[in-house]
């Protein structure tokens, strides 16, 4: 199809690539964190004494590496041939015409997707476990460990170390364990030993828990490969950076194919690695909105995983967050159909952008996600994961509302077939 | 500081410090127990439903508290029943940030100090973060305590020092709660280091449970924590537990005390 250039969010090239994040105006929305690891309120460093000289040490490692050119090449270099990238920027024509057919006349934005679930293991997680692993090498570390939820990013992590000759230990819940075998094989056919976590309440958190009981006693050797932006100072900072070629590439893709930028971001939130790896190269972009998708579960009435619509912000996992939590501070057992999502916090950084209003954010329920990963798999002939199935609801909504000529970028994220058996089991089918 | 701990650290001996989880079992009645049994500063654990640092053991007494019902209030009023009977024991409120932070940190400060509260210990709020807590305990005149640990170097130290008060607590193992226990050479050598930095009584913790290794550190440390142990006592025994908790923190407590210290 031939497309014109639009009047809409058009822009003048030559400003844009002056810009880089660290000199910047004290305007801008990409410089956090502060020094400290403070993103406005939230963020930070709060672990035990142990680890302290740990996180100081990775914050210096971190800080050598990206200015060295030949970690970023190394970087580079890996995504490029064993990762696949770039991801291609795909405009979703079908599930756009779908769209304007409830729409108003002159409604119906079109839809795009950044295509991140074709990467290498299927989901964006690969990319920042590449970036950690050459972090972890470059420190002299000779041990991974790693939590997981759904598996994705165990798997991302035990494929890096497979590539690189480390040992690898992952840490998943006793219940994730159970209902997530696939990827459980996966990870052992990649050489990783999976230890199930009985504590607690046998899911993600805890096996976050149990991952940082591991570093504690095994801080002379391991690197922790954090799965999502969230954590201790630097960990949002560095899983957002190697997060960060999504947008990146997103943003070079839409100049370079209809020279003007999207109108409306979306992206589902967990932790909200592909958030905001979609959205950072973004934020200084004023014309471009933001829409930030959390698990509604059940409802937000209900069991869910929504931090931002019904936490408050407390202290967990190293940084100060919205939290699904009770009046005590105790921390809320998550719900939702994706495990990816299932987690009762997220990345400090995306608090804080709630907070000064940049990013919207809003949730979508289990039944709303399983409507939408049906819609792009019969109008794309894409099985999405239940996670940017939650961003597809979200957009299913958007889309009808906004003009003709407006764009939404989307980022699917993972690929959905490590999802089937759940998504049948909720459509009431045996498989 | 809070006079009673620095009384409790100026005893002829060295100080037993005995931890307990709040809500665990009849919680009063232990600490009781504890008195009774001769510790000589009480560490009172505030339950968290994710203690990433503790070990199975702690995990576990968290877990059962919450179960039981435990709330923040309970915990405060269980304080300050033990600060009327007991008006010269110190108490020290040990947790995680999250249940502390939670109505603001001059709510817990004010909260804490009116139950009659002596100091507060939280894991997982390093000196790097202390202006979110540390400020208002200390205007509540409640020492916020300090941990050190085999990864604390030379040029961290000072950081970890400024602003302790009450005690430095050296967690002798870098690990969880109720694991193995450092060796004695190591620790001898830690504590002259950190002695030789501060005035502070330095306590020694992790993996302390016989009689004979409380008595090792007690001869190198100015105070011994055992935690696990007791709250292994308490998961096994239940309601019943004050009892042989109490033989069990005498014996200890009588190795400590036959213990002279040796002066740095």
């Amino acid at each position: 199809m031939a497309r014109g250039k639009r009047g809409r969010n058009r822009l003048s090239l030559s400003a844009h690539h002056a810009m880089s994040p660290r000199v910047m105006s004290a305007n801008s929305y990409r410089t956090q964190p502060d020094e400290r690891g403070h993103f406005g309120d939230f963020g930070g460093r709060y672990v035990a004494e142990t680890l302290m000289p740990l996180i100081l040490d990775l914050e210096t490692a971190y800080r050598a590496a990206k200015n060295d050119p030949a970690f970023q090449a190394q970087f580079d270099d890996l995504l490029e041939h064993y990762v696949g990238r770039p991801s291609p920027l795909y405009y979703a024509e079908r599930l756009t015409e779908a769209l304007r057919e409830s729409a108003p006349q002159g409604k119906g934005a079109e839809v795009w997707f950044k295509r991140d679930e074709l990467n290498h293991t299927g989901a964006h997680k690969i990319n920042n476990c590449i970036g950690q692993i050459l972090l972890a090498m470059r420190m002299g570390k000779t041990r991974i460990i790693a939590e997981t939820g759904a598996g994705q990013h165990g798997v991302a992590t035990a494929t890096v170390c497979a590539r690189f000759g480390l040992p690898c230990v992952i840490y998943m819940g006793a219940k994730d364990v159970e209902r997530q075998q696939p990827n459980v094989f996966r990870m052992k056919l990649l050489g990783a030993e999976v230890r199930a976590v009985e504590s607690g309440a046998r899911t993600l958190k805890d096996a976050m828990n149990e991952a940082l009981r591991d570093w504690v006693a095994n801080v002379h050797d391991t690197f922790y490969i954090i799965g999502t932006a969230a954590g201790p100072h630097p960990y949002p900072e560095l899983v957002r950076d190697f997060q960060s070629v999504i947008g990146r590439e997103a943003r070079e893709q839409m100049l370079s194919r209809i020279d003007r930028l999207p109108d409306l971001l979306v992206a589902a939130i967990g932790g909200g690695s592909n958030a905001i790896g979609l959205f950072h190269p973004f934020l200084d972009d004023a014309d471009v909105k933001m829409l930030g998708v959390e698990a509604a579960g059940e409802g937000l009435d209900r069991k869910h995983a929504a931090s931002l619509a019904g936490g408050f912000p407390g202290i967990l996992h190293g940084n100060k967050t919205y939290l699904l939590q009770d009046d005590d501070g105790q921390i809320a057992e998550a719900h939702s159909i994706s495990a990816g999502l299932d987690y009762p916090g997220i990345g400090p950084e995306h608090s804080w952008l709630k907070e000064i209003g940049r990013v919207e954010y809003t949730s979508v329920t289990d039944a709303q996600a399983l409507d939408a990963f049906q819609l792009l798999c019969r109008t794309e002939g894409i099985i999405p994961a239940l996670e940017p199935s939650h961003a597809i609801a979200a957009l299913t909504k958007r889309a009808p509302e906004m003009d003709r000529d407006e764009i939404i970028l989307a980022n699917l994220c993972g690929r959905g077939d490590k999802d089937i058996f759940t998504v049948a089991d909720a459509l009431g089918v045996a498989i | 500081m809070s006079g009673r701990l620095a009384t409790a650290f100026a005893k002829p001996h060295p100080a037993l410090v005995a931890f307990v989880t709040a809500g665990d079992g009849p919680t009063p009645a232990i600490l009781d127990a504890l008195v009774e049994g001769g510790a000589d500063v009480i560490e009172l654990g505030m339950p968290f439903t994710d203690p990433m640092a503790d070990g199975p053991a702690i995990q576990a007494a968290n877990l059962r508290s919450l179960a039981a019902g435990t709330t923040t209030a309970g915990i405060l009023d269980i304080a300050k029943g033990f600060r009327t009977r007991h008006p010269d024991t110190p108490l020290v409120l040990m947790g995680y940030a999250n249940p502390m932070m939670r109505r603001g940190a001059e709510w817990f400060a004010n909260a804490a100090q009116q139950s009659g509260v002596d100091g507060v210990i939280c894991v997982d709020i390093p000196p790097e973060e202390d202006d979110v807590l540390g400020p208002a305990l200390r205007a509540a005149g409640i020492a916020f305590i300090r941990l050190a640990t085999p990864t604390t170097d030379a040029a961290r130290l000072p950081a970890v020092l400024a602003d302790a008060s009450g005690f430095l607590y050296y967690v002798s193992v870098a690990g969880i709660t109720g694991k193995q226990q450092a060796a004695q050479a190591s620790i001898a050598e830690a504590v002259e280091r950190l002695k030789a930095a501060t005035d502070l009584p330095v306590a020694v913790g992790f993996g302390i449970r016989t009689s004979e290794q409380a008595a090792a550190v007690a001869r190198v440390a100015d105070g011994v924590v055992v935690g696990s142990a007791i709250v292994e006592l308490v998961g096994a025994h239940g309601k019943d537990a004050p009892a042989p908790v109490r033989d069990y923190v005498a014996s200890l407590a009588a190795a400590v005390r036959n213990t002279t210290k040796e002066e740095a």
